[in-house]
C-alpha cells in the first residue's frame, strides 16, 4: 500500500454488506478473494433505528445488529491477519454494546493484544429530545412542516445521522475495527480515504468524490450486477457475484472493481443505475461531509468489470445534520387469497367487493384500505391493464391491506378474510398461511438539527 | 425500439425513478420528450403530488422524483412496491416518437 518514494499510492475499500440482511457469504468471499485494505459494511436502513430500540427497552444488552457478530467471528482472523481494518454502522442504538460483544468473539478467538475496537456514538438524540424541544429546536418535518411537538409522546427513536470524521477519528487513534451507531452510509467508504490520504475537512471536491464513492458502494451488489436491468440476462453468474471494491487514489479519482473470478458485472450501465438510485435533487447530494454534485461525475470502462469515476466537485457541507426520528403511527394488517381460471381477475374483484361491503356493514373505520391484485396490477397499476387480456390470467392474488389507529378495528380485519373462501366467489385457495397478524407501524420523521448540537464521542476497545 | 433503462427507489413518500439513455445518441430524444408533464400525465392516478425532473447529461440520464407516489411510504404503505422499486420499469412503458 506504500510504495517506495512517498505516501499511499491506492487504497481498496470493499463493500461487504449493503443492508442489514444482505448475503453472509459476501464479507468473508471479500476478505479472502483478493487484496482488500478496509471492509465496509451498511447496516441501517431508516426503519431499523426503532426495531433496535425496541430489542434495547427490553433488554439493555441488545439494540445492534446481532448477525454482525457471528459475521465477525468468522473473518476476525482474517482480517487481523491481513491488517484489513472495518467500518461499519452495526452498532444501530447501543454501539457499545455491540463493540462489547465482538471484543468477546475476538478474546475467544486468543486475538488478546491484537485488536482495537472504535466505538463512535453521539447520534442517539431520544434521551436529549425534551431538552433540544424546549430550547427552542423544532424539529419540523421536512416533508410535512409539523412540529416534532406534535408527535412527540409517540417517539420510539430519534437519531442525528453522523458523517465520516468521527469514523476517521477512530481509524487515527488505530482502530481496527470501527462500530457506529447512525452514521450515513457513505461516510463509512469516506473515511478510509480521508484518514489514508489525509484530506482536509474543506477539500469539498475530493470529500465530494469520497461520498460518490461511497454512494456507488453502499447497496453492495447493487452495482455489480444485482438488481441490475440493463442486459440483466446475460449478466454472468450472479449467484458468485462479487460485491463492489472501489480503490482510490489521493487525487480522488476511482475506480470500481471486483475480485477476480466472481459473477457479476461492473460496467458504465450498470454504476449509473446505482448512481441515481435513491436519488434526489442530482446537483446538491447533502451529507454532513459536503454537498456532493452527481453532474460533474465522469465515467468510462476502464477494463473488464472496471469503471473508472472522475470529474467529481463538491461544495462546502452545511451546518445543520439530519435527523432520522421512528414514531408509533398506528396498526396494519394485509390479507391474501388466490382465485383461479376462469374469470380469474373478475372473481378476485368480487371478493374485494364483498369484503369492503362487510367492513362498512360492521361500522369499522380505517385510514386506509388498499387493494392489489398480484399478477394484474399490483404493481404497475392501470399502466399494466391496458394491455392485459385480464380474462385469460391463469391465477390471481388478492391482496388487501387496511390501516389504522384502531387496534381492534385492524383485528376485526384480519378474521374477514378467511370466510371468503366458504362465502364468498368461487375457485379460491392459497390460503395455508392462515389469519394475517396486524403490525405495529413505526413512521420516520425526517428532520434538520443545527450541527453544534451534535457532539460526536469516539471510544477504543482493547481487545 | 428500447431507448432506455431505468432504476428507481424511495424516499419517504416519493419515489425516484433515474431514466438512463441506453445510447448517449438518445439522450436528446428523451429530454425533449420525457417531460415531467408527460411523466405526470403517465403515472396519473398512481402518484397523488407532482412531478419533478432533474438533468444529468453526463451520464445520459434524467430522475424523476414522483411525490406522493407510495401511499405514504416505508412502514405506513400497505402497497406491494412500498418502496418504489419497479416505478422504473412503469415508466419505461412511456412510449414517444423518434425524431425523423
Amino acid at each position: 500500500m506504500t510504495p517506495a518514494g512517498g505516501g499511499p499510492r491506492a487504497v481498496r475499500i470493499a463493500a461487504g454488506q449493503g443492508f442489514w440482511g444482505d448475503w453472509l457469504e459476501a464479507p468473508y468471499r471479500q476478505v479472502t478473494g483478493g487484496p482488500i485494505d478496509y471492509l465496509m459494511m451498511d447496516y441501517l436502513a431508516e426503519v431499523t433505528m426503532s426495531i433496535l430500540q425496541k430489542q434495547k427497552s427490553r433488554d439493555p444488552s441488545l439494540g445492534y445488529a446481532k448477525d454482525f457478530v457471528p459475521l465477525m467471528e468468522r473473518i476476525l482472523p482474517i482480517v487481523v491477519e491481513r491488517g484489513i481494518k472495518i467500518t461499519a454502522n452495526a452498532g444501530g442504538v447501543n454501539p457499545r454494546a455491540c463493540a462489547q460483544a465482538v471484543a468477546d468473539v475476538a478474546r475467544r478467538l486468543k486475538l488478546e493484544g491484537r485488536l482495537r475496537i472504535g466505538v463512535v456514538t453521539g447520534d442517539d438524540l431520544l434521551g436529549r429530545l425534551d431538552g433540544l424541544l424546549a430550547r427552542g429546536h423544532e424539529l419540523r418535518n421536512l416533508d410535512t412542516g409539523r412540529p416534532l411537538s406534535d408527535v412527540r409522546d409517540r417517539v420510539r427513536a430519534a437519531n442525528a445521522y453522523l458523517g465520516a470524521w468521527p469514523v476517521v477519528d477512530a481509524l487515527r487513534r488505530g482502530a481496527d475495527v470501527v462500530i457506529t451507531g447512525r452514521v450515513t452510509d457513505t461516510g463509512l467508504t469516506l473515511a478510509p480515504m480521508i484518514h489514508a490520504f489525509d484530506w482536509r475537512p474543506d477539500a469539498w471536491d475530493l470529500l465530494a468524490a469520497g461520498t460518490v464513492a461511497g454512494h456507488t458502494i453502499e447497496c453492495g451488489a447493487q452495482c455489480s450486477g444485482g438488481n441490475c436491468l440493463v442486459d440483466w440476462e446475460r449478466i454472468p453468474d450472479l449467484a458468485n457475484v462479487g460485491y463492489p471494491i472501489v480503490e482510490a487514489r489521493p487525487d480522488g479519482t476511482f475506480e470500481i472493481a471486483k475480485h477476480p473470478g466472481t459473477g457479476g458485472r461492473i460496467s458504465v450501465a450498470g454504476v449509473t443505475e446505482q448512481l441515481v438510485y435513491e436519488m434526489g435533487d442530482p446537483a446538491a447530494y447533502i451529507t454532513p461531509d459536503c454537498i456532493a454534485d452527481f453532474t460533474t461525475i465522469r465515467l468510462e470502462q476502464a477494463g473488464k468489470d472496471r469503471v473508472r469515476v472522475s470529474g467529481v466537485k463538491g461544495r462546502p457541507a452545511t451546518d445543520k445534520l439530519k435527523v432520522s426520528v421512528a414514531y408509533f403511527y398506528g396498526y396494519k394488517a394485509v390479507g391474501t387469497l388466490v382465485y383461479a381460471w376462469p374469470d380469474a381477475y373478475k372473481k378476485a374483484r368480487a371478493a374485494d367487493r364483498v369484503l369492503r361491503q362487510r367492513l362498512e356493514g360492521l361500522g369499522l373505520e380505517f385510514a386506509a384500505i388498499h387493494t392489489e391484485l398480484v399478477g394484474a396490477d399490483a404493481t404497475h397499476g392501470h399502466l399494466a391493464l391496458e394491455r392485459l387480456v385480464v380474462d385469460d390470467l391463469p391465477e390471481v392474488q388478492l391482496r388487501i391491506g387496511v390501516r389504522s389507529r384502531d387496534l381492534p378495528a385492524v383485528e376485526r380485519f384480519t378474521r374477514e378474510i378467511a370466510p371468503l373462501i366458504l362465502n364468498g366467489p368461487p375457485s379460491v385457495t392459497g390460503f395455508a398461511g392462515g389469519r394475517p397478524k396486524p403490525e405495529e407501524i413505526v413512521a420516520y420523521w425526517p428532520a434538520l438539527l443545527d450541527k453544534s448540537m451534535v457532539e460526536p464521542c469516539v471510544e477504543l476497545v482493547e481487545v | 425500439m428500447e431507448l432506455a433503462h431505468a432504476r428507481s427507489g424511495d424516499k419517504g413518500d416519493t419515489a425516484n425513478v433515474g431514466l438512463i439513455a441506453l445510447k448517449p445518441e438518445y439522450y436528446t430524444i428523451l429530454v425533449r420528450q420525457v417531460t415531467a408533464a408527460r411523466v405526470a400525465r403517465h403515472f396519473k392516478g398512481m402518484i397523488t403530488g407532482p412531478v419533478e425532473r432533474f438533468e444529468l447529461p453526463n451520464l445520459h440520464a434524467l430522475n424523476f422524483l414522483l411525490h406522493g407516489a407510495l401511499d405514504g411510504g416505508g412502514t405506513i404503505s400497505l402497497k406491494t412496491d412500498a418502496q418504489g422499486k419497479v416505478f422504473s420499469t412503469a415508466l419505461l412503458r412511456l412510449e414517444v416518437e423518434l425524431p425523423r
